[in-house]
């Protein structure tokens, strides 16, 4: 009955609707994979761990499953990869950090729990910017991970190898975490979907923090409807999760095709602003024209206070990643220093050692701003601008039904390029941190290429618990353009 | 020690006080809260502080908390929050505390209580929640341990205002605080165990000063007793101080109970900066008004109101104070009372000087296993008073109720041990004395009044100590008239 699936470009859905058709078996799909992980990530970097052994097991149980026509997941044998910052019972989770080298969680996060429940097979564990906290992927303590599109250029972060193992079809589809633009971010440099939800709409439990209210875990994938899929698994009320919504999941895969005649896109004019690079600010309003031909009526909105998001963001997330950070002091788990002659050198050396630069200096940022005396003039008047920008979004979203704008303001740049500025890798965020400040859920998908042939992304914005409006729009786009099955070369 | 009634400074004491909320999980997370199992056993991946891990809040431990502040006649606010609380310790693991900083739960109120007779209150700051950390263990081998089954068991902090004028008084207050605690079944109250713990802010001022002086906090002060001579301690030393001049300098000691002194742990500018802010994996609690109304209804008798009714009934501030010392030892009481509603103060005797003194810890009381409970003790007091027991006999029949569980009534019927108060086997007794002893009878009608002694005695002999003593005299005195 099976034949060989071919799974380069190949979206999770068919290769699951094959599994179930008796196409091809789980474990055809998972050899598949690994052999082009082996062929391929060499020079990609995307896994920090495979599951070799794990994923062929949990895929042959799947293919019996089948074989006694026992009822299935809706995920049944897709191969999938996570970002490892979802912790993973008896798998190493790193979160991208020497500090955390050897941990082996006890315990699992609720987003992998559901989507093993729903029968998708881990491939393994995804490279990442150390504690989620990086734009380009450089950040890894581990190795970097280069752009499927040209490997001389970064792949986005902090979910730079979701992305990137997606683009490249390492994998059927991943789950990433954005904070301020770690998910979308990376999709746009890579060329394919990521999905942010609603604050809360997904459970953070078993999700290494970075930035506790700004951390936002969701799904990559090659179609918008893959991305949807994955979600429908993962979203829902978890009451390990005291922040998580308690509603059940919508229904996001069947909106992708609901169509979007007679909804109202806002452009937010400051997010078109003169300066922006001509490429990608013509792709952007090319992708908004579709949108209108597809049946959608355009109105220009504002956010006024959107200049102040990348700083609001900062202070935030420096505050909350010192703190969550603290635990990592080598006492009961992870990376403890050879020798220390007191408590406090213990703390120094251990920390020292096993952090790299960029937590470094969020944790030093953060612990300045929750200075006793100086919460209110930092962290406090943050939370208040923050209330702005999320009233900037209320707002708005009376005037129309979501917001395009474009995701990030250059395409992938080169490995190096940035490293040395920090300011300059912060500004890699400038479209993308606003929606996790107001915790409404948003979408990038590709609209386009630059001459060079690299990705250019379209971010779409919907209202909280929104995600059905921002996958009719994201799907109704799709389903007029082709950029999604733009593959880039294998190079072996 | 100094005697701070003579003294011309006045001491000021505020004591933080925790304790521990004995539910059955832990604050945030769903390991067992309890005392005494093997080193983490009840632990898990929220109280471990491992990576990913979040709380959830224990809505029993908001429960007790909110009882708490009722019972003290605080505000509760009907939303608070939760903040971290910023410090490096290896009993701490998740580097910071889950506690309250500017929204706690409770607001204001006061701890009453008794000390010398005198009703005292003292002001409360605030009450709030907050999980407790794990516990370091220092083998001697210089290796140290640490065991996570405290980290996260609930606590809430009694913040008191600076109204403690002694070190009687402090720890008077800490007693009412575990006295209520236990009324109110939220915690054990168990400085051994650890589940009450305090910490004191000491300091002194001239008499008739209405500015605050220079305060030094006191830690370690685990025991009634540590807390008392800690206090006294500290009030001498800054005495001494300031007698000669110098300044007290604000810092926190750690009290050596064994050396009978405290050292400087750390000074003002080395305190920690906690660098607090709202704890963001957890919302806001909302306490409703109807929830609070639950509470409130469901708040028992609490001691100083049981104080105040047991003088009511004709009981001395003494027996009062004992009955409301522990909830049980009232409860026992309250039982006994029921069945026998007209012997307060009797009851109170039989339960202070017998029954408390037959019991190790005055808690299990109300346990099924008490061999003579309420409603026995109240038969046997009611015997006596119907005058079938003298109480000499009663003190036996209890001592036998006791040992053996039976109860007054058994015990008398079976073994007919009851007074004899049929007058004519005593009036038979009486003769056979009086017959026996002409010299005696000669003596007491010569004027030696002291023999009814003697022949009461031998009356009651003679009847195996049945007789009804008053009866006995009433024959002797018509006998020998």
């Amino acid at each position: 009955m099976a034949g060989t699936p071919e799974v380069r470009g190949a979206s999770l859905r068919e290769l699951a609707a094959g599994i179930v058709a008796r196409k091809w078996k789980s474990r055809d799909l998972v050899d598949a994979y690994l052999d082009r992980i082996k062929r391929l990530d060499e020079k990609l970097g995307c896994f920090l761990l495979l599951d070799e052994a794990g994923a062929r097991k949990a895929a042959d149980a799947i293919d019996r499953k089948v074989a006694a026509g026992e009822s299935l997941g809706p995920l049944a044998g897709v191969p999938i990869g996570l970002k490892d910052i979802f912790v993973t019972r008896g798998l190493e989770t790193t979160a991208g950090s020497k500090i955390l080298k050897g941990f082996i969680p006890p315990y699992e996060s609720t987003a992998s729990g559901r989507l093993a429940a729903a029968g998708a097979i881990n491939l393994g564990k995804i490279n990442m910017d150390e504690f989620a906290m990086g734009s380009s992927n450089e950040n890894s303590a581990y190795k970097p991970v280069h752009n499927p599109w040209d490997l001389e250029r970064v792949p986005g972060g902090s979910s730079g190898g979701s992305a990137a193992a997606v683009a490249a079809s390492l994998c059927a589809g991943t789950l990433g975490t954005d904070t301020g633009g770690s998910i979308r971010q990376p999709a746009s440099l890579c060329g394919i979907v990521g999905m942010k939800p609603t604050y809360g709409r997904v459970s953070r439990y078993g999700v290494i923090a970075f930035a506790s209210s700004l951390d936002h875990p969701g799904p990559f994938g090659r179609t918008v409807e893959d991305a949807a899929a994955l979600l429908e698994v993962i979203a829902g009320h978890d009451p390990m999760d005291s922040t998580s919504i308690p509603q059940p999941a919508g229904n996001y895969v069947k909106a992708c095709s609901a169509g979007i005649a007679g909804m109202r896109i806002g452009m937010p004019k400051e997010y078109f602003q003169s300066g922006m690079d001509p490429e990608i600010e013509a792709a952007v309003r090319a992708a908004i024209d579709e949108l209108g031909r597809a049946g959608a009526k355009v109105v220009p909105v504002s956010l006024p206070h959107t200049e102040y998001a990348i700083a609001t963001y900062y202070l935030i997330c420096t505050a909350e990643a010192s703190s969550n950070l603290a635990r990592y002091d080598g006492v009961r788990y992870g990376h403890r220093t050879a020798e220390a002659a007191s408590l406090e050198e213990l703390y120094a050396k251990t920390r020292g050692e096993g952090f790299g630069k960029e937590p470094k200096r969020r944790i030093i940022l953060g612990t300045y701003v929750l200075r006793a005396g100086y919460y209110e003039a930092y962290y406090g008047k943050a939370l208040r601008v923050r209330r702005l920008i999320a009233d900037d979004f209320s707002a708005a979203f009376g005037e129309c039904d979501v917001l395009v704008t474009p995701t990030s303001p250059t395409p992938a740049f080169k490995l190096g390029e940035r490293a040395a500025d920090p300011l300059q890798m912060y500004l890699a965020d400038i479209y993308t941190v606003a929606p996790p400040l107001a915790g409404v859920p948003a979408l990038s998908q590709c609209c386009g290429f630059t001459r060079s042939g690299l990705p250019i992304g379209l971010q779409t914005i919907g209202p909280a618990l929104g995600e059905e409006a921002v996958f009719r729009v994201a799907g109704a786009y799709q389903a007029r353009t082709d950029w999604h099955k733009r593959l880039p070369q294998d190079v072996p | 020690m100094t005697d701070v009634k003579q003294s011309k400074y006045e001491a000021v004491i505020g004591l933080e006080v925790h304790v521990q909320l004995a539910t059955q999980t832990k604050i945030f997370s769903i390991s067992s809260a309890a005392f005494g199992a093997s080193p983490n056993e009840h632990t898990d991946p929220v109280c471990l502080g491992l990576p990913g891990a979040l709380p959830v809040l224990n809505r029993a431990a908001v429960e007790s908390a909110v009882r708490l502040g009722l019972a003290c006649g605080c505000h509760i606010r009907p939303r608070c929050r939760f903040a971290r609380k910023h410090y490096f310790y290896p009993d701490l693991p998740k580097g910071f505390q889950i506690s309250q900083y500017d929204e706690p739960l409770c607001e204001g109120g006061a701890v009453t209580f008794r000390l010398n007779g005198e009703v005292r209150q003292i002001r409360l700051t605030r009450i709030h929640m907050e999980d407790d950390a794990g516990k370091n263990i220092h083998d001697a081998s210089g290796v140290s341990f640490v065991d996570y089954n405290r980290a996260g068991v609930p606590l809430c902090e009694i913040v008191s205002e600076p109204d403690i004028r002694s070190a009687d008084e402090a720890a008077e207050y800490l007693r009412a605080i575990r006295t209520l605690v236990r009324y109110l079944g939220i915690s054990d109250g168990n400085m051994e165990e650890g589940s009450l713990r305090c910490d004191a802010n000491v300091s002194i001022r001239l008499r008739g000063e209405t500015k605050l002086g220079t305060k030094a906090e006191l830690k370690n002060i685990n025991s009634f007793k540590n807390v008392r001579d800690a206090i006294e301690h500290e009030i001498a030393r800054q005495t001494v101080l300031l007698d000669r001049g110098e300044r007290v300098v604000q810092e926190t000691r750690l009290w050596d109970p064994d050396r009978g002194i405290s050292a400087s742990m750390r000074s003002k500018e080395q305190a920690h900066d906690y660098r607090y802010f709202p704890e963001p994996d957890l919302p806001p609690v909302a306490v409703d008004e109807a929830w609070l109304a639950r509470a409130r209804a469901a708040l028992p008798e609490l001691p100083e109101a049981r104080h105040a009714r047991y003088l009511g009934i004709g009981l001395s501030v003494q027996d009062a104070s004992v009955l409301v010392s522990e909830r049980s030892i009232g409860d026992y009481f309250e039982a006994a009372l029921k069945a026998a509603p007209a012997h307060p103060k009797k009851i109170a005797n039989w339960l202070i000087n017998e029954v408390l003194g037959r019991v190790d810890d005055p808690r299990t009381l109300m346990a099924a296993e008490v061999p003579v409970p309420p409603t026995a003790l109240a038969e046997l007091v009611d015997l006596v008073e119907k005058g079938t027991l003298s109480g000499k006999l009663a003190k036996d029949v209890f001592g036998r109720m006791w040992t053996e569980k039976r109860r007054a009534g058994d015990i008398v019927a079976a073994e007919s041990v009851s007074l004899v108060s049929d007058t004519s086997i005593i009036e038979e007794a009486c003769k056979r004395v009086v017959e026996r002893s002409p010299d005696e009878v000669a003596r007491f009608r010569g004027g030696n009044a002291k023999l009814m002694g003697f022949f009461v005695g031998n009356v009651m002999k003679e009847t195996g100590g049945k007789a009804n003593p008053k009866t006995v005299n009433e024959i002797l005195r018509k006998l020998l008239g």
